[in-house]
């Protein structure tokens, strides 16, 4: 009863605001997504630029709440009134939508030659043989840094793990700041900020996650454990009480200045810039010794397809590829500083925190978090438990090596890896 | 009896039962089948198969779910056990208290321990978590005023503290409404019977345990039968304190926060009905039983007074 409601209710409104264009000519695009908040960033930017390159097609950006989205575009697919050209979210959800042929194959797009493998993967079937998505952008993770509180200390921006652990002791020592702004209580900070943040370092990005969507790895091979050895000494920098800590004391704490070093996700630049009094600076993971290549998680966040029941699927295949294309990405890009382009053609931003993250990609390795691509798909859910177990290791209830069996024996129960 | 001539049937009880009959059938019954027969359900190859008890069998044989459902159920008993042993006494001693016709802004006391109770439980979550905060509470503040700020730690991110702090913040939040009940409760002892008590001299404390305590009883089990299916259907105030993953380490884990993982899914975790309506079956039999146990052997002995 309530799909029904809902249906038409989604109808109703489309049909409302499709009522207004029925005198012009031209086709119009209608464009699903969850990013509110781009809102203006479409309106204002992308959607002029893009219009005026292309007369005689309209573009519409018609977002829904985050947490509604995925409901909600389920239902209007299913009533054949969802949008042209659909938002996509990372992985399972939308091969979903592809398997269930809501999505069009995408791969002979023009434009699509200017992404890497790693980039499109997030938008392709398990084969890599059909990719269905136009990789919109992506999130890096590294550290943040208190610049002023670096000078004042003297403190020159580590690179290895050796000067890593001599910057915090020595701030700890000095007792201005906390060391290091990161608590437990959301789990998942310590998870995706901690394990997947300094993990690619250690079990060599790509190389490690392959192997072990493979089954040639397990997650209690010294590669896999040892980041979790590197996280329950993190625990004696973090703030008294970093058990209750949350998400967004975390963010308040280094952008109030009482903390040093922020372990971060890019996407943290734009609220920085606006609540941080203070210069800022960033530095990727630290490697092990001096020399090693470094890897960082580039993770890919956020893609555009095509819904396959669309009746302007020219037009919007013109549309996205105009979207692969370098003009797109450097207005996206330095609209939202934080969520990087992924394409090929190198972007210029003007913000100077956000070309910082992305220098990292010409001098590291870039893959995407571990848990995300096939090994989540199961009950218990990989993703989740390395939320609750990273949490545990740096809260010094589990082991590293007690952590990565449980995690292991998790996978082990439901994953049987293709021989 | 037999006698009487014979009456036409009495339409007008089943056009008044009606109403509330087909209320009740839709929003309840028909729900509570459906859960029921959901949980018989899998769902193979985009199709809703009948398996029996298959899900039951994976719930409780397949160590991936039995632990965290007993796990659940442990969290679940001690969450209970804490709202019997301190917010029922305090809502009992309360309800005493306001009843004495000595104490004056009675009314003033009344309506502020119950306005906890009427708070969303988002802002009650919100709320307490920011008091008990280590960075900007008010509580490691407090404490240092008395002297105590060693005894303070981040309860709620502590595996073996967080469920008992979840707990008194729950008692906190509810024990306006056994005192409300019980409230009423004393302030029906008629008067004759307290004075009667008086000229056998009892009064004072002993009045409290021999005359009044004994006419409360069936409210205390009313509040007692409540708490119970409260604390067994509670799943708000964990999901706005700790997020649906009950952390840390699923020290908070609830019966109604694992049915809300399992039912519709947890970031990459995608939902699985099925087993959900059968974690959904489990709290419904738990809390049938409990009703049983008080309606059969508690109720029935507990004796009533008629004025």
């Amino acid at each position: 009863m309530t799909t029904k409601l809902l249906t038409a209710l989604l109808l109703g409104t489309s049909i409302l605001g499709s009522a207004g264009m029925a005198y012009a000519q031209d086709v119009t695009l209608n464009i699903e997504s969850w990013r509110g908040d781009d809102l203006a960033i479409w309106k204002d930017k992308l959607i002029p630029a893009f219009e005026a390159k292309n007369p005689g097609i309209k573009v519409v950006f018609a977002p829904s709440a985050p947490t509604e989205y995925d409901a909600a575009l389920g239902a209007k697919l299913a009533a054949g009134s969802a949008g042209d050209l659909i938002t996509c979210r990372p992985f399972d959800k939308s091969l979903e939508l592809y398997k269930k042929g809501n999505l069009a194959d995408l791969s002979t797009l023009p434009g699509m030659e200017n992404f890497s493998d790693v980039a499109k993967a997030a938008w392709q079937t398990d084969d890599g043989k059909a990719s269905f998505c136009v990789p919109m952008a992506s999130v890096i993770h590294g550290f943040i840094y208190n610049k002023d509180a670096f000078d004042q200390l003297g403190i020159k921006v580590p690179t290895t793990n050796e000067e890593f652990y001599a910057a915090l002791d020595k701030i700890k020592a000095d007792g201005t700041y906390i060391p290091m702004a990161m608590g437990t209580k959301d789990l998942w900070e310590a998870a995706t900020m901690g394990y997947q943040n300094i993990g690619p370092n250690y079990w060599k990005g790509e190389e490690g996650r392959a192997a072990l969507i493979k089954g040639e790895q397990k997650l209690t091979d010294p590669q896999w454990v040892e980041p979790y050895k590197e996280l329950t000494k993190w625990k004696d920098y973090l703030g008294d009480g970093f058990e209750a800590q949350t998400y967004p004391d975390s963010q308040n704490l280094f952008t109030l200045g009482r903390a040093a070093i922020y372990p971060a996700g890019s996407w943290e630049i734009g609220l920085f810039n606006t609540q941080a009094q203070f210069k800022m600076g960033a530095f990727p993971p630290p490697v092990q010794k001096v020399g090693d290549t470094c890897y960082i998680s580039d993770h890919t966040d956020i893609g555009m397809g095509l819904n396959a029941a669309s009746k302007n699927a020219d037009a919007a295949k013109t549309f996205l590829t105009w979207v692969a294309s370098p003009d797109f990405a450097t207005i996206y890009a330095n609209a939202l500083p934080g969520f990087f382009s992924l394409n090929n053609t190198p972007v210029k931003m003007e913000d100077p925190l956000a070309q910082e993250f992305v220098s990292w990609r010409d001098k590291c390795k870039s893959t995407i978090r571990s848990t995300y691509q096939i090994l989540s798909r199961g009950t218990p859910n990989l993703e989740n438990e390395t939320w609750v177990e990273s949490a545990n290791v740096i809260n010094g209830t589990d082991t590293p090596e007690a952590a990565a069996k449980k995690l292991q024996d998790g996978l082990d129960s439901w994953y049987k890896p293709a021989k | 009896m037999a006698a009487a001539p014979k009456r036409p049937f009495r339409w007008h009880i089943v056009v008044f039962l009606a109403p509330a009959l087909l209320v009740y059938t839709a929003i309840m019954i028909l729900p509570l089948a459906g859960t029921l027969q959901l949980s018989l359900f899998r769902n193979i190859d985009q199709a809703q198969v009948f398996v029996g008890l298959e899900n039951f069998r994976r719930l409780f044989g397949d160590p991936n779910w039995s632990v965290n459902f007993w796990n659940a159920l442990r969290n679940n008993v001690w969450f209970f056990i804490i709202h019997m042993l301190v917010q029922n006494p305090i809502g009992v001693l309360l309800a005493a208290l306001l009843s004495s016709p000595r104490l004056r802004f009675s009314a003033f006391y009344r309506t502020a321990i119950f306005v906890p109770t009427i708070l969303s439980f988002v802002i009650v979550g919100f709320a307490w978590k920011l008091i008990l905060s280590p960075l900007w509470g008010v509580a490691p503040n407090l404490m240092d005023l008395v002297g105590l700020k060693s005894l303070f730690t981040p309860w709620l991110g502590k595996e073996q503290y967080a469920l008992t702090a979840l707990s008194l913040i729950s008692v906190w939040q509810f024990v306006g409404i056994p005192m409300m009940l019980i409230y009423a409760a004393l302030l029906s002892i008629p008067d004759e019977v307290i004075e009667a008590a008086e000229c056998d001299g009892i009064t004072g404390m002993s009045q409290f345990w021999k005359i009044k305590l004994p006419l409360i009883l069936p409210s205390i089990g009313i509040i007692s039968i409540l708490t119970f299916v409260g604390n067994f259907n509670a799943f708000d105030l964990i999901y706005t304190a700790q997020g649906a993953l009950a952390g840390p380490n699923y020290s908070t884990d609830i019966l109604g926060t694992f049915l809300y993982r399992a039912f519709f899914g947890f970031q990459l975790q995608v939902g699985d009905p099925n087993m959900g309506a059968a974690i959904a079956t489990m709290m419904f039999l738990i809390i049938l039983g409990g009703v049983c146990v008080y309606l059969f052997l508690v109720q029935t002995r507990l004796r009533r007074y008629q004025f």
